[in-house]
């Protein structure tokens, strides 16, 4: 029998990744999102102020230095706990703004409705966008309605842009890590995600997991008492924070090494992630932001953000180090060491 | 979080390694059998952890990896049919067959589904009596009681929509295997936990006799993991050749036997190709003659699709330790992360892909000495 066995030719999935069409991956914040960007947007599009690949652009117009940003939500369900597509759309598009260090004035939100969609959800999505717009101290100042056949699309489509007004000499990029600067995460991670899969999937984790929505650029403003000592921000939204890591750690050429038992994750969020075998480091969050600083500011910037009712359980999850530049590490809770590496798609549960 | 935690515990996990470094005198190579205690190896780290004597090998035990291509190529064929629904597990969605995957299919118009378990599928065919809903049963004796059940409830309610495309692979006729390999390098084998709380431990007598190596039953967190790894190297210093049970917790000597009994009224043993490796002998179950009828591959002529796996990689022997991906002509030109040949290049767990990666940082020969 050993004769007609072949340990030579193992091979065992290597997945595709020169897919010639649009696979769900290409959405999922991972690598091939990052090369669908890098390889057939940027060519097509290139300018300084995209190629700076921050959440927002920042460009001068007049005297003034703008932060724009732009983001799609196809969320399903449009309802779920701690939140609705509309939340999503206004906070989204408000954090991205708020990660450059801009103050968020104005957005656009454009819809694209299925035919068939009842208009009473229409109009509660509507008023959560209203809501969530006053709570950011944004306004919607314009938008667009298209329909497409029923069939054609997930109920609605929401589209937002928006711009910010930046402080004159603040530079806050994910470029700007340096060896030795300390990273801090706002709070609870993986909420989002979770809460999403749990309606999604019908799937319960004993106590509910409600999303963490919320706009960011509050906790941003009351960081900005130390602007000179943020060198990064990011909302780890989909692709989650090992994601947000590992593009700051290509960009600015760094190590990053995380520490596994400081991360804060909630019970949960930890219970599902081991049911479905994932890993919370790659659950989507869309109230969070991870901070790069120096680390002489760290404790200080950790006040300001614990003072702030969005950064109440803000801590310091590692630091940027000099070692393996653009990968990030993590030491796991028996004191030995992993690569976080970007996810190639979307997390999938694993089946062993 | 109760029942995980206290197997997480750095203290306990620093003197069972301690415990296992006074044990260790000289070098041993053991076989994790099970995809799963790899997963828990790499992400805790344990591997760079124990003595350098110790080399880990990671065994065929992850049912993505050893299922054949052309089963794959088969998957994808059904998956295709317009009045298909196929239900999967959700990483095998990105397990490349020939020439695509199911994301591919599913870009190009198919209705592919993740599912958490065989059951759903069943559900999504009473709900949808006009598709022809196919599940993808694939896995060791852990996933293959819900499989086994899936078809017993589609054939209670009367489902014709349902089917099920099989390719379940068991574990002992994989030891035997690797064990009779002339270029087999194991000495002790952990063996699957899961796979054992399904099947009992009764199964790996006949093989500890039979080829004199310890087999210790192991779980998967970080103290289940060193706890087996402790055994394994008592019984190797020691000179004996036991069967332990390290997972008590879960697997009892009978195994579960409502399980067996429904394994046993569904599946019947069948040869199997492993991919990549090869057929083993009665190393497989399908359906038995009276579940004919929930056979997909019958249902949609699929059977004679068959496919030569082309062996451009030496995974196979990286898995086995014959070879450090290193030393592999492929590593690192034709073969990186971003173009992997083969699945140890694939995820970060990979062999490959951990040397490749740690290589930007750690002197290769560090890698070497922790392993």
């Amino acid at each position: 029998m050993s004769n007609t066995l072949s340990f030579e030719g193992w091979v065992c999935p290597a997945p595709l990744r020169d897919y010639p069409t649009i696979v769900m991956g290409h959405g999922g914040g991972g690598k091939l999102s990052a090369e669908l960007v890098q390889h057939l947007f940027l060519p097509a599009f290139h300018n300084a102020a995209l190629e700076q690949l921050g959440d927002a652009a920042v460009v001068q117009a007049g005297s003034a230095r703008l932060a724009f940003s732009t983001d799609s939500f196809v969320v399903r369900p449009l309802f779920f706990p701690g939140g609705t597509i509309g939340d999503l759309a206004v906070n989204g598009t408000v954090n991205d703004l708020a990660m450059s260090g801009a103050t968020p004035l104005f957005l656009s939100a454009g819809f694209i409705l299925e035919e068939g969609m009842p208009l009473d959800q229409l109009g509660a999505i509507a008023a959560s966008m209203g809501a969530a717009a006053r709570q950011a101290g944004v306004a919607l100042v314009t938008g667009d309605t298209k329909v497409v056949d029923r069939g054609h699309g997930d109920g609605v489509f929401i589209n937002t842009s928006g711009v910010g007004l930046l402080p004159p000499g603040l530079t806050i990029g994910p470029h700007l890590a340096r060896p030795g600067d300390v990273v801090i995460v706002s709070g609870p991670i993986g909420l989002h995600g979770i809460a999403i899969l749990s309606v999604r999937e019908g799937l319960e984790f004993g106590s509910a997991v409600e999303s963490d929505t919320a706009p960011l650029n509050g906790l941003v403003a009351a960081m900005l008492a130390r602007a000179e000592a943020i060198h990064a921000l990011r909302d780890p939204t989909r692709g989650g924070v090992a994601s947000t890591l590992n593009e700051i750690a290509a960009a600015s050429r760094v190590g990053i090494s995380i520490n596994e038992r400081a991360l804060p994750v909630p019970g949960p969020v930890r219970a599902a992630c081991e049911l479905l075998g994932m890993d919370p480091l790659y659950v989507a969050n869309e109230g969070k932001l991870v901070a790069i600083v120096a680390r002489e500011a760290a404790e200080e910037l950790l006040a300001l953000m614990r003072a702030h009712p969005r950064g109440a359980m803000a801590t310091i999850i590692g630091e940027v180090t000099a070692d393996h530049p653009g990968v990030v590490v993590a030491r796991t809770g028996i004191g030995g060491a992993r690569v976080v590496d970007m996810q190639v798609g979307e997390q999938l549960p694993r089946i062993c | 979080m109760k029942y995980l935690d206290e197997f997480r515990d750095p203290e306990l996990a620093g003197r069972l390694f301690e415990e296992i470094r006074r044990l260790t005198t000289r070098p041993w190579a053991l076989m994790e059998v099970c995809g799963g205690q790899t997963h828990s190896i790499i992400r805790n780290g344990i591997d760079q952890l124990l003595p350098p004597a110790i080399e880990l090998i990671h065994g065929p035990g992850c049912p993505v990896c050893v299922t054949p291509l052309e089963v794959i190529d088969r998957a994808l064929a059904i998956a295709a049919r317009p009045e298909v629904t196929f239900c999967s597990f959700g990483d095998m969605l990105r397990v490349p067959g020939s020439s695509q995957d199911l994301f591919r299919v599913k870009s190009a118009g198919g209705d592919v589904r993740v599912v958490y378990s065989p059951l759903d599928a069943v559900k999504l065919a009473q709900q949808l009596p006009e598709r022809q809903v196919v599940f993808f049963g694939i896995g060791f004796e852990t996933t293959a009681p819900a499989n086994a059940m899936a078809v017993v409830q589609a054939e209670r309610l009367g489902l014709h929509n349902f089917s099920m495309l099989v390719s379940h692979v068991l574990v002992p006729p994989a030891i035997s295997a690797i064990m009779e390999s002339p270029q087999n390098r194991v000495q002790a084998f952990l063996a699957a936990g899961h796979v054992c709380s399904v099947m009992g431990t009764w199964q790996y007598e006949p093989l500890v006799s039979r080829y004199r190596v310890p087999i210790v039953v192991t779980g998967f967190e970080p103290l289940d993991v060193l706890e087996g790894v402790r055994r394994a190297i008592a019984q190797l210093e020691e000179g004996r050749a036991e069967l332990e049970n390290a997972y008590p917790r879960a697997v009892r000597p009978e195994g579960n036997r409502p399980a067996q009994q429904v394994l046993e009224q569904v599946f019947e043993v069948t040869d199997r190709n492993w991919r990549g490796i090869g057929p083993i002998p009665g190393s497989g179950w399908r359906l038995r003659e009276r579940y004919r009828a929930f056979d997909a591959e019958e249902r949609f002529a699929v059977g004679h699709i068959r496919t030569d796996e082309s062996p451009l990689c030496h995974s196979g022997e990286v898995l086995q330790g014959l070879l450090k991906p290193n030393q592999c002509p492929a590593f690192g030109k034709e073969c990186t992360p971003r173009t992997p040949l083969g699945a140890t290049m694939v995820s970060s767990e990979g062999a490959c892909a951990a040397y490749f990666q740690y290589g930007r940082f750690i002197p290769v020969g560090a890698v070497e000495a922790s392993r």
